[in-house]
């Protein structure tokens, strides 16, 4: 605990420090040539939805490990790790539609991307709705609908590559040329440093809870 | 020719000039509502990125704002919770 006390600052100052130059640093990216001006929406949406991914990875692997072991901190991590696989979801698909307006010339459609995304982005929401109100033993049902979630995060990363779709395909980033790989590098650092702090403190709030319980019980005791 | 076939070209005639004088007026109307640009001219964009970049970046700032200050006031709150039962707990004892 004491570690992540120093750790956090730390982490929540590079992250502030990063949004904050990120403006400048996509300054620098050229335009794209056919999408111009609106394209660079995505050096934000790829931070957040590489985050997302990211989150719930950590979500499965910490749900797994609750299943099999009862670990109560893979069972705070698994939630924090949810909460903020649907903060980042929610960027997504805010920021996506915004681009796609443009883009496409229309704000959604039913592409195995968008549509994968929004169907895992939902089972986040369901965890986090089944903590809130599923009342005693929910972690389990939850930890269940985590793994779930995890599962569907390949699926949604190789969809553009599966089936033919308006969204761009995996290779958009290895094949980036560098005046546009660097902020979009930049950002995405700028997103998962970001995301190593809030997983760290919302860890500590699900820690303090958890002993708020204990504490009620040996009162009552 | 057989009967059939006489009665056959007596429907399919008219039913075929039918369609055709329904679409030569169907393309009568569609002159009408869509307009070519004339040569020469060049269009210019009808939708500007500028207002749908500037609120994607908007919407991630203001949410990354808005949870952090929510999550820093729930983990308050929280923990002087936390630090109040601690007490109660150790007067308990005493």
């Amino acid at each position: 605990m004491t570690s992540h006390s120093r750790l956090v600052p730390l982490l929540l100052g590079v992250a502030v420090v990063m949004f904050a130059a990120a403006p400048f640093v996509i300054d620098t990216a050229p335009y794209e040539s056919s999408m111009g001006l609106v394209q660079r929406i995505f050096y934000f949406h790829l931070g957040a939805a590489m985050t997302m991914l990211t989150s719930g990875l950590v979500c499965g692997i910490a749900s797994a490990r609750y299943l099999a072991k009862r670990s109560a901190s893979a069972d705070h991590l698994a939630y924090a790790a949810v909460e903020l696989a649907v903060l980042f979801g929610t960027m997504v698909l805010v920021t996506g539609p915004l681009w796609a307006r443009k883009a496409w010339g229309v704000w959604w459609d039913w592409e195995p991307r968008l549509t994968s995304t929004l169907v895992m982005y939902m089972l986040f929401v369901a965890y986090l709705l089944l903590r809130r109100f599923g009342g005693a033993g929910s972690e389990v049902l939850s930890a269940a609908i985590g793994l779930f979630g995890m599962a569907l995060v390949p699926f949604v990363y190789i969809s553009v590559n599966l089936w033919r779709t308006l969204h761009p395909k995996t290779s958009v980033l290895p094949t980036l040329p560098k005046p546009m790989l660097v902020p979009a590098l930049f950002c995405l650092a700028a997103f998962l440093i970001l995301y190593w702090a809030l997983l760290l403190i919302r860890m500590r709030m699900e820690a303090a809870r958890a002993e708020i319980d204990a504490a009620y019980l040996s009162l009552e005791d | 020719m057989t009967r059939l076939q006489r009665w056959i070209i007596r429907v399919t005639l008219p039913a075929v000039a039918l369609v055709f004088s329904a679409l030569g007026v169907l393309a009568q109307q569609g002159d009408k509502g869509f307009v070519p640009l004339p040569p020469g001219q060049s269009l210019q964009e009808q939708l500007p990125a500028t207002p749908l970049v500037f609120t994607a970046y908007a919407f991630v700032w203001v949410a990354l704002l808005v949870y952090v200050f929510i999550l820093f006031s729930r983990l308050k709150k929280v923990e002087r919770e936390l630090a109040d039962l601690r007490s109660k707990t150790r007067a308990s004892r005493a």
